[in-house]
């Protein structure tokens, strides 16, 4: 029993951090319609930005963590203005192999300058676990939960009464009615490139002082299209449910696969045979918007 | 003196549909071809292997530009396509079933296992597909992977040379033949396709899926053709690479297998046979072309060769968004400007 619960809740902390980076990914998706696949590569980048801030250039770790988020609002920026914009009305195969492309710039870009080892962070918060329903847990989880939980309380508020979050969403509903209210649609994009790519720097940081850093880390991206799936492509509270009910059933799966038939490593392929299952029952996923057909 | 026609002047359907219309294509394919089969005589085994990877990978481009260029299925999932293709070909071989036919099984199998993973295209387009094939992709790894009776696991799978009656196909000139042809036969095949009523049905269903089913085309039906004669040739090109290799193993058929395939066709340009090979051809020579580059520079930068791997990559992926921003048509579209610039040559208007 208690083999499953500590199995639930390691479960919960990754799927916190499949949440931070589906959110990334369905702002931007929410936004502009286009499906990012270098969502893990930006947490990647975050991640090693903040280790060289802090390792490298000695930095204490809160100012290299602002200076991360700094970085990233400069990243999203950019890579909307010079990669993104240029595509706008193309087709989704294009669209999607642009964000393939960018993901091996970015990967490449990150071996080239800090090589393929593992970087470890500094130690931030004390490693003595902390005891809850007298499980052991690791206070950088908790810290993990803490934060995916205030920044989805923001972005939801941000979103629901900011004016800015509102014109986000009106250029979600309909670019055309958005823009001749006045919006301005360029803006809003590079504005939802910027919010996610803070956001997946955030989950990198956060991943960082979990496990540790390498240059593999942009394949967890690939684990945002279950999450972002089941909880339907253009909801904010999908994301967060999504992340959480993907990593809590990867990780149970996984445990059962290794007690009942002796399987290793299912954990990497669970979640995308959930993900289809998901796919041939309830494709708009848990809170979707339904795409209407009209001729 | 009667005076010659100019040009070309279609009388019939026929006509306007042949896959070569006018002579001098004929004749330039012809002297092409002819060209293909003396060079290996002049080369040295290491052009020679870059042709049969440049074969294997037209027949894997052509194929994925059938369901994704072609049909507008968008599948992530090539390379895994490939892989069975590869790992049922190995298993039969091994079995001691010849080489022929064991590759034709292995297609076989490879196409099955694409309609299977295309059964969701009855629901999902666009976005959603991509997705159902990223995840058939990283399911049918793991199966490569773990299912060790049949595919031998992380050890991988060995392979005798192939043999076609006691004639063993065991060193890179033998095997250019053979690719060659199985090559110019895949891409004959699929042109062949594109101007019936299959291949119309195709373009209409990636043009407007909505019209086509108005004009009464099978949408479910008609896309897990396209799923199953693409992955048939997938998996041929898989078998191929397995055979050609003599060794199979499952970190061939990754995922930057499919994503190198996808950015065959779009850097060829998308729904174009021929883009598909001049997209095969550009793609394998890259890193062969970055490796040499780098020999050369090795004289200034000392340690460029730890940078390598990473340096391929990122160049891959800057070349890829660089055609998607500046040419989207892709080479066959490039192709085409210089063929109408030379066809027109002294007065270009």
């Amino acid at each position: 029993m208690e083999y499953y619960l500590q199995l639930i809740i390691n479960g919960l902390v990754v799927g916190s951090i499949y949440s931070l980076v589906a959110l990334g990914f369905v702002i931007i998706y929410k936004a502009t319609k286009v499906v990012n696949f270098a969502q893990g590569e930006l947490v990647m980048v975050g991640a090693y930005v903040c280790f060289a801030l802090t390792v490298q250039a000695g930095l204490p770790f809160l100012a290299s963590f602002v200076l991360t988020l700094l970085f990233s609002l400069i990243l999203g920026l950019s890579i909307e203005r010079l990669i993104l914009r240029p595509l706008i009305g193309e087709p989704i195969i294009s669209v999607i192999m642009v964000t393939i492309g960018l993901s091996s710039v970015l990967k490449a870009l990150v071996q080239l300058i800090w090589g393929t080892q593992i970087k470890v962070y500094p130690q931030v918060l004390p490693h003595e676990p902390i005891f809850l329903l007298g499980l052991p847990i690791s206070p950088v989880y908790i810290a993990a939960f803490i934060l995916a939980v205030i920044l989805f309380t923001i972005f939801s508020l941000f979103f629901k009464y900011s004016s800015i979050g509102i014109a986000m969403r009106a250029t979600a509903f309909d670019q055309q009615a958005a823009q001749s209210m006045g919006i301005g649609i360029k803006n809003i994009f590079a504005l939802s490139w910027c919010i996610a790519c803070v956001v997946s720097s955030i989950g990198g940081v956060i991943l960082g002082n979990i496990n540790g850093i390498n240059s593999q880390l942009g394949a967890m991206g690939l684990k945002v299209f279950p999450a972002v799936i089941l909880g339907g492509l253009d909801s904010l509270l999908g994301a967060a449910l999504g992340g959480l009910i993907i990593g809590v059933l990867e990780n149970l799966c996984d445990g059962l696969a290794k007690e009942l038939f002796n399987l290793g490593g299912f954990k990497e392929v669970a979640a995308f045979i959930i993900l289809v299952f998901i796919l041939m029952l309830k494709p708009y996923g848990l809170f979707g918007s339904h795409e209407v057909e009209r001729i | 003196m009667k005076a010659d026609k100019c040009g070309l002047f279609f009388e019939s359907y026929g006509q306007e549909n042949q896959i070569f219309p006018s002579p001098v294509q004929k004749t330039c394919l012809g002297a092409f071809l002819l060209f293909l089969l003396i060079v290996p005589f002049i080369l040295d085994s290491y052009y020679l292997s870059l042709f049969n990877l440049i074969f294997i990978a037209v027949i894997g481009a052509v194929s994925l530009n059938l369901i994704t260029g072609i049909c507008g299925q968008i599948s992530l999932g090539h390379g895994a396509f490939m892989g069975v293709g590869a790992y049922a070909t190995g298993y039969f071989m091994n079995l001691g079933i010849n080489f022929f036919e064991a590759l034709l099984l292995g297609g076989l199998v490879a196409s099955l296992v694409g309609i299977v993973f295309g059964l969701p295209s009855l629901r999902l387009k666009g976005i959603y597909l991509a997705i159902a094939t990223l995840a058939a992709q990283l399911i049918l790894e793991y199966v490569f992977l773990h299912w060790d009776s049949v595919t031998g696991g992380s050890n991988g799978l060995a392979l005798d040379a192939p043999a076609i009656f006691n004639f063993y196909f065991d060193n890179d000139l033998k095997m250019f033949y053979l690719l060659f042809f199985f090559a110019l036969i895949s891409t004959l095949a699929i042109s062949n396709l594109m101007r019936s009523k299959y291949g119309r049905a195709f373009v209409s269903i990636r043009d407007f899926y909505l019209s086509a089913e108005v004009i009464g085309i099978n949408l479910f039906q008609y896309k897990l053709y396209a799923f199953g004669i693409s992955s048939f040739f997938a998996g041929i090109a898989g078998g191929l690479a397995a055979v050609y290799a003599m060794y199979i193993t499952p970190e061939q058929f990754g995922i930057h297998l499919s994503i190198s395939y996808l950015a065959m066709i779009i850097i060829g340009g998308m729904g174009k046979i021929i883009g598909s090979v001049f997209g095969a051809v550009f793609i394998t020579l890259l890193p062969e072309f970055l490796s040499i580059v780098s020999q050369h520079l090795s004289a200034f930068f000392p340690d460029i060769s730890t940078y390598l791997l990473g340096l391929k990559e990122g160049i891959f992926g800057l070349i890829l968004i660089l055609f998607l921003i500046f040419e989207p048509e892709g080479l066959a579209h490039r192709w085409h400007l210089i063929k109408a610039y030379f066809k027109l040559y002294p007065f270009a208007h």
